[in-house]
């Protein structure tokens, strides 16, 4: 069943193979959701088609890019020695989707997970469905569809063998990788069943049983190991910086520092006296907008990583640096302040808060900053590319292997058709990888290389100088109180450059998709709420990182929230419920949110009354509000974002010289049913560190145009010895037949404010500028 | 010519002695399983076992590398306590995306040889030069732990 593999070549083992198996000899049916073309690169990287005002709103994942696909034969294949192969479509970036996608085929299949391999997919969309693996969607989206496709194989099997036996089908059953024949307890493997299953016709979709969740084998157990874990516990894993190829080059490229600067000229003398330095090529710099273009510059290629990287160290260049060269992160912060202290574009506005501040028994305003951020996922991005016969192969870390197909054809000038993107293991992803860029460049230099395969590294300074940066912004709030405490009046200004921009420079307001990230969408019961959006312009390449503008807005949200409640004297988890209010169903539409993660408003309501559960379940499991000795307190927070719900718990402890350590911190998640409940805590773990990460430590900051940080040294993220000493999560039990929640990004956001409100409760200090650093330090 | 004794196997190597080893290892000898991370020794990807200490490969030049055992994480499993290690990492799901983990395992492994019961003071300092983006460090520790309780040898 395996694919024919030269030993040579290094790339991942379950790559799939292209000859034909068993199980697609048949031709091929696709639903596809009738997304058809869709022109616009914004559209193509996930934006959800709803937003295309001319079009019927199309929700999550009919909303995609080539939508999904349910079709067993571009799922599952089964070998005669009845070996299972169930290919995964989405990109793993230690989520586990590599184990949770199959096993929900697996499951609905009745297969023996013993006996299942993983293909991974190459980026086909046409052929699988959406692969963007970004807004915490994969299992989202394709649950339905991958239990869907398991059914239908398994109803082929039944067939086949209901065939073979000569007996109405209704008197066989499937059971764990055999098929039984309930009358005469007959069996017949899958394996013996393959052939003959092949040649059926794949049943219509609305003749498929799927299993009763009682009978789930695998689904919302937790029980399975990680298909990957025990390739990178033993350094096997093949990630997108270890692929290896005969004759492969290995490049690093000198990028232009600043955003839309290029190069003047330079000089290759020096560095290609370097030895194992095979040659310089320069890359055509791609004017702002940056999109998913290679940025340009000088790309030293050698032997190995070691001789280019010390090639380009030998490298004189002279860099033109464009209209961002002036750019400055203190003068900007000053920017953004003076543009959140003035009205700006109201993007929802419900009574009169004007008049309301004005009767108010007492008036609160505060400012909260996040700066950019970097994703510096562990490896850092690369990919390989040669070009054969007219046909580029490359091979990457990439989030959206499509996109980077429709890109590398269109750089090389080549039909989509003749390019082929393999997807790796991705060292991290967090957004950054979502651009093909990187996938790129190295297309551009097999091509320069007259095809010869050429690997692109990136090294932790490129990683951190060019990257596309999670935005900067000032949130201004201000709140009105009345006599007993009560919010009566509520003014939030939200300004931060748009993700837009990197795609139209004259973009300067938040796009629906950012203001929708706990920014409009809160659900507050305030009878006067004003938002507003003023104007920022982006000096920077500004993209996705995980949980995206819900950092800075739950921050900034959550953040008030206990300062107010403070500010009233009451206690914050009593307030935060109090503004929440009483269980209700709410259109997201009645709160100005048009976008609502692309998932339909009627299937997805904001449920205060879900959101109250997971602050109650977070409070009650940490003890709220218990004695801890001085120095240490308790901060909650509450964030909806992916659809999903999570509240947490922090217990800060800082000490006389103002060091902080968080001994616990208690999560609770409502996503809905829980496919891996294992990954599900898995990634609320890991958000958690992110999210004490950021708000402690991180920080981009330009002078002249450049970013300043080169490394882990000035780029400081959470070790194990910051990170909290517990992580305790909490799963409210769902329902495996009602809309899923995503996972891998709603951890992320009450993070930060929930320790920040922490902090507050143990020192009286209230921390409205991210990182925290040396902010506690006495 | 440089030869570098690594896994149990003598190399001989082309490369200009100022190599790092990382490199080295990765695109010359095509044990890709020590991975980059930084260049600076300020990650813990890369880490190797030096005659039995835990190392920095980035940073390491072959010069330096040519006279000890070099193990990397593709040979640690022929250690029984880098065996356990790599059976609590599975047992106990500790990698996400997994590309730090070579390091973390190698760093582990190091540190429960020389201190079969470590405390969690101990796991903070022999761990803390590893990052992990994704944050699996509550597992790490748990899977630590796990080792010691549980003796590395049975």
């Amino acid at each position: 069943m395996s694919a024919p593999r030269d030993s040579m070549i290094s790339v991942p083992s379950d790559a799939p193979s292209d000859r034909p198996l068993l199980l697609a000899n048949v031709s091929r049916r696709t639903f596809l959701a009738g997304v058809g073309a869709l022109g616009g690169l914004v559209l193509a990287v996930g934006f959800p088609a709803a937003l295309r005002a001319a079009d019927p709103p199309k929700y999550g994942r009919d909303g995609m890019p080539d939508g999904w696909v349910d079709d067993p034969l571009a799922f599952v294949a089964i070998g005669e020695d009845g070996t299972v192969t169930i290919v995964c479509h989405r990109s793993e970036m230690g989520q586990g989707v590599r184990t949770g996608m199959p096993m929900i085929v697996a499951d609905e299949l009745e297969a023996d997970w013993k006996r299942v391999r993983v293909a991974q997919a190459p980026g086909d969309q046409k052929r699988f469905g959406n692969q963007d693996t970004d807004g915490s969607r994969s299992t989202r989206h394709f649950f339905e569809p991958m239990r869907r496709c398991g059914a239908a194989a398994r109803a082929m099997l039944e067939t086949a063998a209901a065939a073979r036996w000569n007996v109405p089908v209704g008197e066989v059953e499937a059971q764990n990788h055999e098929v039984l024949h309930r009358p005469s307890g007959r069996r017949v493997g899958y394996g013996a069943l393959a052939k003959d299953a092949a040649k059926l016709p794949v049943p219509p979709r609305e003749t498929l049983r799927l299993k009763d969740p009682s009978r789930f084998r695998y689904i919302g157990k937790g029980e399975l190991k990680l298909i990957d874990a025990p390739n990178i516990a033993s350094g096997k894993a093949q990630y997108g910086i270890d692929t290896r190829l005969p004759g492969m080059l290995y490049a690093v490229v000198a990028r232009p520092p600043v955003y839309g600067g290029k190069v003047a000229k330079y000089d290759a003398a020096q560095a290609l006296k370097v030895p194992g330095v095979v040659r310089v090529v320069e890359i055509e710099q791609s004017p702002p907008p940056a999109e998913f273009n290679p940025l340009g510059g000088v790309a030293v290629i050698g032997r190995n990583t070691w001789a280019a990287i010390k090639g380009r160290e030998a490298l004189k260049i002279e860099w033109a640096d464009g209209p961002n060269r002036e750019y400055d992160s203190a003068a900007f912060k000053e920017t953004l302040e003076a543009s959140a202290r003035k009205p700006g574009k109201v993007v929802r506005n419900e009574g009169d808060v004007d008049a309301a501040m004005a009767s108010a028994a007492r008036r609160l305003d505060a400012e909260y900053y996040v700066p950019h951020l970097a994703h510096v996922t562990m490896e850092p991005p690369a990919a390989t590319a040669r070009i054969v016969n007219g046909k580029c192969e490359a091979w990457g870390c990439i989030q959206s292997p499509q996109a980077a197909r429709d890109r590398i054809a269109k750089r090389l000038g080549m039909s989509v058709e003749n390019v082929k993107v393999n997807v790796t293991l991705l060292g991290g992803g967090f957004g950054r990888k979502s651009k093909p860029d990187f996938m790129i460049e190295a297309a551009v230099l097999s091509k320069a290389m007259a095809g010869a395969p050429v690997k692109v590294t990136w090294t932790r300074e490129d990683d951190l100088h060019n990257s596309y940066y999670h935005t900067v912004s000032v949130e201004h709030l201000e709140a009105g109180l009345d006599a007993q405490g009560k919010p009566v009046a509520w003014l939030h200004r939200t300004v931060a450059p748009t993700i837009i921009s990197t795609f139209n420079p004259e973009a300067k307001n938040e796009a629906p998709f950012e203001l929708g990230m706990t920014a409009i969408n809160i659900p507050f019961v305030i009878p006067n709420v004003r938002i507003e959006n003023p104007e920022a312009t982006a000096h920077t390449r500004i993209g996705w990182f995980r949980s995206v503008s819900n950092i800075p807005h739950a921050f900034a949200v959550q953040s008030f929230v206990a300062e107010l409640a403070a500010a009233a004297g009451r206690d914050p988890k009593d307030f935060l419920l109090d503004l929440i209010g009483p269980a209700r169903r709410i259109d997201p539409r009645t709160l100005g949110d048009t976008w609502n993660h692309g998932e339909d408003p009627e299937q997805y309501p904001v449920d205060t009354g879900r959101m109250r559960r997971v602050v109650e379940t977070a409070a009650r499991e940490a003890g709220w509000g218990k004695a801890l000795p001085k120095g240490r307190g308790q901060g909650v927070a509450v964030a909806y974002s992916f659809v999903t719900y999570v509240a947490a718990v922090v217990e800060a402890a800082v000490d006389e010289k103002g060091e902080l350590a968080i001994p616990r911190v208690d999560i609770a998640v409502d996503c809905g049913a829980q496919i891996n409940p294992d990954r599900v805590r898995a990634q609320l773990e890991g958000a958690c560190v992110m999210g004490v990460s950021l708000a402690t430590k991180e920080e981009i900051s330009y002078k002249a145009g450049r970013v300043v940080q080169d490394n882990y040294h000035a780029y400081e993220v959470a070790r194990i010895s910051a990170a909290p000493r517990e992580i305790r999560v909490h799963l409210i039990p769902g329902d495996f037949n009602a809309p899923l929640g995503g996972v891998g990004e709603p951890g992320v956001p009450p993070i930060a404010p929930a320790l920040c409100n922490a902090i507050f409760a143990a020192t009286g200090k209230r921390i409205r500028r991210l990182p925290i650093r040396d902010q506690l330090k006495v | 010519m440089v030869t570098l004794h690594v896994n149990g196997k003598a190399q001989q190597v082309d490369v200009p002695p100022d190599t790092p080893l990382l490199w080295v290892l990765r695109d010359v000898i095509g044990l890709t399983g020590t991975k980059f991370g930084c260049g600076m020794a300020l990650c813990g990807a890369c880490t190797v076992h030096l005659d039995g200490r835990p190392t920095r490969a980035c940073i390491t030049p072959i010069s330096a590398a040519a006279q000890a055992k070099v193990t990397t994480i593709e040979a640690i499993g022929g250690d029984q306590v880098g065996k356990a290690v790599q059976a609590a990492w599975v047992d106990l799901g500790v990698p996400q995306c997994g590309y730090c983990q070579a390091g973390q395992i190698m760093s582990a492994t190091a540190l429960l040889q020389q201190t079969p019961k470590p405390t969690d003071a101990d796991i903070d300092a022999a761990m803390s030069g590893n990052i992990c983006r994704c944050g699996t460090y509550t597992r790490i520790r748990a899977a630590i732990h796990r080792v010691a309780q549980k003796g590395a040898t049975k």
